[in-house]
């Protein structure tokens, strides 16, 4: 075991990955030499050589579309895009190649090896485009598999079994705890599963779910909620897609109600898929409407972003509205 | 950083410096041109390239009269472009990756794609390898090197610069041709690819097939540059220009870009000047954007007459057993398509296998109701309903 933070973590899955398979490549703007923006690459050049880590030009679409031949071809590409914001241009790349490569062609040929690391979320000053959680878009897209960690331990464990996975991985890096998260990582390899949600804390009245860096949120407002004497469960998705519906059901048919929080906006943002399960899986077990705690449906914005966010008080508040219907 | 040179007055440089001149060794009549350096090309490999391309003017007229007809949904023919394709495929190895657009099956055809496996792919039957999954003419075979293609234009340019950069660091003695028409290029993804094969010294072959129209768009609104070529040298690649109707200027060009690709692990960009004779698609009606008259200048121009005018002066053309090749081809291929279209397409089951490695959770529930549903209604669905279990 080690005190890592989620960049440490993060680096030490990269170097664990590469120093096993000779096939892994690191690549993206500024990762080479520099390391990253967020150091998330660091010596790794120094390490694997300028083949294997190395910058690309400045072209997120040429980024994703370079490492689709290379995961095509047989390589491990693990392409980083620098924020989630910019992942736009590739887009077309992820969601109409990379997606569908391994269907279309029947399986003679796929990009299953391939993950694309990227930061996103807010909670950093980051305005609209340092800020976004793109995740919803891309779960609207079969093919893809989609994970974030909450925490150094998870980000570890998960983006090694994103890199083996044998399906393309977009990994989510909650940027806002990068130095903030630290906790007790093992060094040695391991992996946690990906389509399997984690259940963080045991309750009684109501399921709080979440990802990523909002799990903290939940946490916060589930300990609010105790001075009320509300028991919360708490449950960390981990997986956007395939996500673990089985776990959540099988926690609100205990609890009776539920409550999903994330960044995004709320309009087509991922709970409301998730919203729409439950009701039609758990409908006899309901006893309030399912919350939904989002962004707003506007932009991410700067000088607003405290009043924006799904914050722990705006949780609080939607626990005792569900508890209170 | 780029050594710059100074200079002490404003000189903005004009439009039109760069002036590409265009390979030719065959002209127009088949004649070798005035002092030409003829490629080192075997008979055996001559003649492949004209079989291959006279079958695929087969293929590809039978093929148009099927979609009339409406036994395939869609259709695009190559004619008039055939040398492009086939002449650069031929001057390539066994195992160098082709990724191509959707006119350039006459590459896959001279790898040794068979009748019935381009009428599998047309018919989206179940011996079809993308089991049915693709319009017509998105063929794919991993056993001949050739990745699947997909619709979405230009996508496959930096995808190219990527599998060759594998291979490169893989030690492989191979590289990756990369086909596209001068519409598709310009996509921001051809910028993209041709930016990194050259940053990250990728030995890929760009083939770009400029045959004047992207649909209904002269080239005229495509670029104001000296075509594709000129682009080459702004991004450091080395670069050639050739008359596309020339099968010899094509397989030539092919054959020294591979080896400086492999040997100076780069890319090389090859713009290859030609006309589509055809209709972009089954779906289009060129007579509404071009004349006649431009068509049969081009038409006069056609790489399969020029090639025969060519191994026929070097005594390598039997005219009566060619007519009887033809023939025999238009035979098979008719009798190909009986067969083909006649068989079933895949399992409805096949509907969810592919997306991911293993079948998840969702799609299992997903395939689970699609099979009630369609044993409730077996007749709405004929094509499956006899095989759901």
């Amino acid at each position: 075991m080690a005190k890592m933070n989620l960049l440490q973590a993060i680096n030490n899955a990269l170097i664990t990955a590469m120093t096993e398979n000779e096939k892994v490549m690191t690549f993206g703007e500024d990762v080479g030499h520099f390391g990253g923006v967020f150091r998330a690459t660091s010596h790794l050049q120094e390490k694997f050589g300028k083949g294997r880590c190395f910058n690309t030009p400045l072209t997120e679409q040429g980024i994703i579309g370079f490492a689709n031949g290379l995961a095509a071809q047989g390589s491990v590409p693990v392409a980083e895009i620098q924020f989630g914001d910019y992942i736009f241009p590739a887009f077309d790349q992820i969601v109409n190649e990379t997606a569908k490569w391994r269907y279309r062609s029947g399986g003679q040929f796929d990009v299953g090896s391939l993950t694309i690391r990227t930061p996103y979320g807010g909670g950093i000053a980051g305005g609209l485009y340092h800020s976004q959680s793109p995740e919803a878009f891309f779960a609207h897209c079969p093919g893809l598999k989609i994970v974030v960690p909450r925490d150094p331990y998870q980000a570890k464990g998960l983006l090694l079994a994103s890199i083996r996975d044998k399906d393309p991985v977009l990994f989510m890096e909650p940027k806002r705890l990068y130095r903030a998260s630290v906790a007790d990582v093992p060094e040695e390899d391991y992996e946690l599963p990906l389509g399997k949600a984690d259940l963080v804390q045991q309750g009684s009245d109501i399921t709080l779910l979440g990802w990523g860096a909002q799990i903290e949120v939940l946490q916060k407002a589930a300990e609010m909620a105790l001075n009320d004497g509300v028991s919360c469960e708490i449950i960390d998705l981990r997986s956007i897609l395939p996500w673990d519906a089985h776990t959540v059901a099988a926690s609100v048919m205990k609890t009776g109600r539920l409550l999903i929080n994330h960044e995004a906006p709320q309009t087509g943002g991922f709970a409301s898929e998730i919203a729409a399960t439950i009701q039609d899986k758990c409908f006899l077990y309901l006893e309030a409407p399912i919350a939904r705690v989002c962004g707003l449906d506007t932009p991410y914005p700067l000088a607003h972003e405290k009043e924006y966010m799904p914050d722990e008080t705006k949780t609080y508040e939607a626990i005792k509205r569900t508890l209170h219907y | 950083m780029a050594q710059v040179k100074t200079i002490n007055r404003v000189n903005i440089i004009e439009n039109g410096i760069i002036d590409i001149p265009m390979l030719q060794i065959l002209d127009e009549n088949g004649a070798l041109v005035d002092e030409a350096t003829i490629p080192e090309i075997s008979k055996e490999v001559a003649l492949k390239i004209y079989d291959t391309m006279e079958y695929i003017r087969v293929l590809d007229d039978r093929m148009i009269a099927a979609q009339r007809q409406g036994r395939i949904s869609f259709y695009l023919a190559s004619t008039g472009e055939e040398a492009a394709a086939v002449a650069s495929a031929a001057a390539l190895g066994d195992d160098d990756l082709i990724m191509s657009q959707y006119r350039e099956q006459g590459a896959l055809a001279y790898r040794g794609y068979t009748t019935d496996q381009f009428m599998n792919q047309m018919f989206s039957n179940k011996a079809d390898p993308n089991k049915g999954r693709q319009m017509p003419i998105h063929y794919g075979d991993k056993a001949l090197n050739f990745m699947t293609i997909s619709s979405p234009l230009g996508t496959q340019i930096p995808q190219a610069s990527g599998y060759a950069y594998g291979q490169k660091m893989a030690g492989k003695d191979a590289i990756t041709i990369c086909y596209f028409g001068e519409g598709a290029a310009s996509e921001g993804d051809f910028h993209a690819g041709l930016n990194m094969a050259a940053v990250l010294n990728c030995p890929v072959i760009f083939f770009c097939r400029n045959n004047g129209y992207a649909i209904s768009t002269p080239s005229e609104e495509q670029f104001a540059g000296d075509g594709i070529a000129s682009r080459g040298l702004g991004y450091g690649v080395k670069t050639i220009r050739v008359d596309g109707n020339d099968p010899l200027a094509v397989y030539g060009a092919t054959q020294e870009a591979r080896k400086i690709a492999i040997t100076q692990k780069c890319p090389v960009l090859i713009e290859a000047m030609t006309y589509r004779l055809a209709a972009h698609s089954t779906s289009d009606d060129p007579t509404g954007y071009r004349s006649k008259d431009e068509e049969d200048k081009w038409r006069a121009k056609d790489p399969i007459v020029r090639l025969a005018k060519w191994l026929d002066s070097k005594g390598w053309f039997d005219e009566a057993k060619n007519k009887q090749k033809v023939e025999q081809a238009r035979l098979d291929v008719l009798a190909s398509m009986k067969k083909c279209e006649k068989t079933d397409i895949c399992d409805v089951d096949e509907i969810v296998t592919d997306v991911y490695h293993e079948l998840p959770w969702h799609l299992k529930e997903q395939l689970d109701g699609l099979k009630q549903h369609i044993k409730k209604y077996p007749e709405k669905y004929p094509k499956t309903s006899g095989r759901v279990k």
